[in-house]
């Protein structure tokens, strides 16, 4: 019986905290016409990016769903790299998983983590290389004068 | 005096050789998101912390600058 509603428990739980991971050939961003894109490139070696996270699911809650979205990319070559990450850091918003860094060459990223702030017209309008806590009001100002 | 035309060729093959072969490398060098490898403990420079803070400092001594030390250091854009 213990068993048995452990089970029903868990099955319950972990979709809550499962993360929305799809293959980077999903990823378009005409889907997220209309709406604020904040666009991070982001793996599971990078320290700073470990550190982005926490922020950035408070920033998919503190904005809008239907007028901002966090987006981020993916570029670990293994992915049980990047699910272990997930399992510590659930996040929830969408991560798009990149292993062989198409997308990434296609933005000629010039560090990591990188990340993009994209206007409702579909325009990246700044860049952001690498993160810390000191630069996240900034970045959440630009995100409120694009809402 | 045949020979001397086909040593010409010979020499202008080579250094044609040469300079293809090299063309080669022009795409040498890790690129930020593939740096997932380097990015491991285990590819430190110094296996002790108290040797690298050593290095550092006598380093500083005598260059009078400093840094460009480990991973981060290496620029990885991450900060």
């Amino acid at each position: 019986m213990r068993l048995f509603s452990a089970l029903i428990l868990s099955l319950i739980i972990f979709p809550a905290f499962a993360t929305d991971v799809r293959d980077i050939s999903e990823f378009n961003l005409k889907q997220y016409q209309g709406k604020v894109v904040y666009l991070d490139f982001w793996a599971s070696w990078c320290k700073p990016c470990q550190k982005s996270f926490p922020w950035m699911n408070q920033l998919q809650d503190k904005y809008p769903n239907d007028k901002f979205s966090v987006v981020t990319i993916n570029l670990d070559t293994k992915t049980g790299d990047m699910n272990e990450f997930l399992e510590h850091i659930p996040a929830n918003f969408a991560v798009y998983h990149d292993p062989k860094g198409s997308f990434a060459e296609k933005f000629k990223l010039p560090g990591m983590p990188t990340s993009y702030l994209i206007d409702t017209n579909g325009t990246a309008v700044k860049r952001h290389v690498g993160f810390s806590k000191s630069k996240a009001p900034k970045i959440e100002l630009e995100i409120e004068a694009l809402l | 005096m045949k020979t001397r035309p086909l040593l010409g060729h010979f020499y202008r093959g080579l250094a044609l050789l040469a300079v293809i072969s090299s063309l080669g490398c022009s795409s040498m060098g890790v690129q930020p998101w593939e740096r997932d490898i380097l990015a491991n403990p285990e590819m430190e420079m110094t296996a002790d912390a108290l040797d690298l803070a050593f290095d550092e400092h006598i380093y500083f001594s005598k260059e009078a600058s400093s840094g460009g030390q480990g991973f981060a250091g290496g620029g990885c854009g991450c900060n």
